[in-house]
């Protein structure tokens, strides 16, 4: 039995807004920031296979995998901005990001 | 399974492998302090929650009210996918049509690698370091 589509976009919602509110509720550490970040990813390819699935077109599937590096690369430096950060600052805080204010 | 075989097995070699592992690294290298981070947290969440389930029910709406149309081509494409892997076909699509686009996303993945070592590295002083050039031209 094929599972329709409608239950792999009701997935792919329920963890974009998981995501969305861990971007919200959190609003002092910069690593849950950047899972949050990857779990909005992650619900977007959800939604490609899923479509590209239905109409028998595996270009959705190529697209994932491009998503995938960006991705990849994406945390590579966010993480690496991240610990040269904290080796100025010494915490991870959000709030503490203000150089450009100074 | 969604005829993604090799999304699938990618999705968890470069999830588990790559981006867990990285993320653990740099948790484990900072010395945070979990109980200012929880500060506020309660202050926020009224506004989150109520952002996440408009958002959230709002999709859930659009969903409930769109059609999705079927493929027209399905039945032929069918027979086509059940004879040759996922994998093959997926390369034959990558390394002919999208080839420009997937030497693109290794050049990025390359400056990425790049970056990420060019901002976490630093010069310590009184660390003993070998220069290769003088330990070639020694007397």
């Amino acid at each position: 039995m094929e599972i329709p589509i409608t239950y792999y976009l009701y997935l792919s919602i329920t963890i974009f807004t998981i995501g969305l509110i861990g971007v919200f509720l959190n609003r002092k550490n910069l690593i849950i920031l950047l899972m949050s970040i990857e779990l909005i990813f992650l619900s977007s390819s959800i939604n490609f296979v899923a479509f590209s699935n239905l109409y028998q077109d595996l270009v959705g599937q190529v697209f994932v995998f491009f998503i995938l590096t960006i991705t990849a690369a994406e945390a590579a430096v966010g993480l690496a901005i991240i610990l040269i950060f904290f080796r100025i600052k010494d915490s991870i805080h959000i709030d503490d990001i203000n150089f450009l204010k100074e | 399974m969604l005829n993604a075989e090799f999304l699938a097995m990618i999705l968890l070699i470069v999830y588990v492998g790559a981006v867990a592992v990285l993320f653990l690294f740099v948790v484990m290298m900072l010395d945070i302090n979990t109980n200012q981070l929880r500060q506020n947290f309660l202050n926020y969440l009224p506004l989150g929650l109520f952002i996440g389930c408009v958002i959230f029910f709002e999709f859930i709406l659009i969903i409930k009210k769109s059609k999705i149309l079927p493929s027209a081509f399905k039945e032929q494409q069918v027979s086509q996918s059940e004879i040759m892997s996922n994998t093959y076909l997926l390369g034959n699509i990558l390394y002919t049509d999208y080839f420009l686009l997937f030497q693109l996303s290794g050049i990025i993945l390359l400056i990425a690698m790049v970056g990420a070592i060019l901002l976490t590295l630093r010069k310590r002083e009184g660390v003993k370091k070998q220069n290769i050039y003088k330990q070639i031209f020694r007397e």
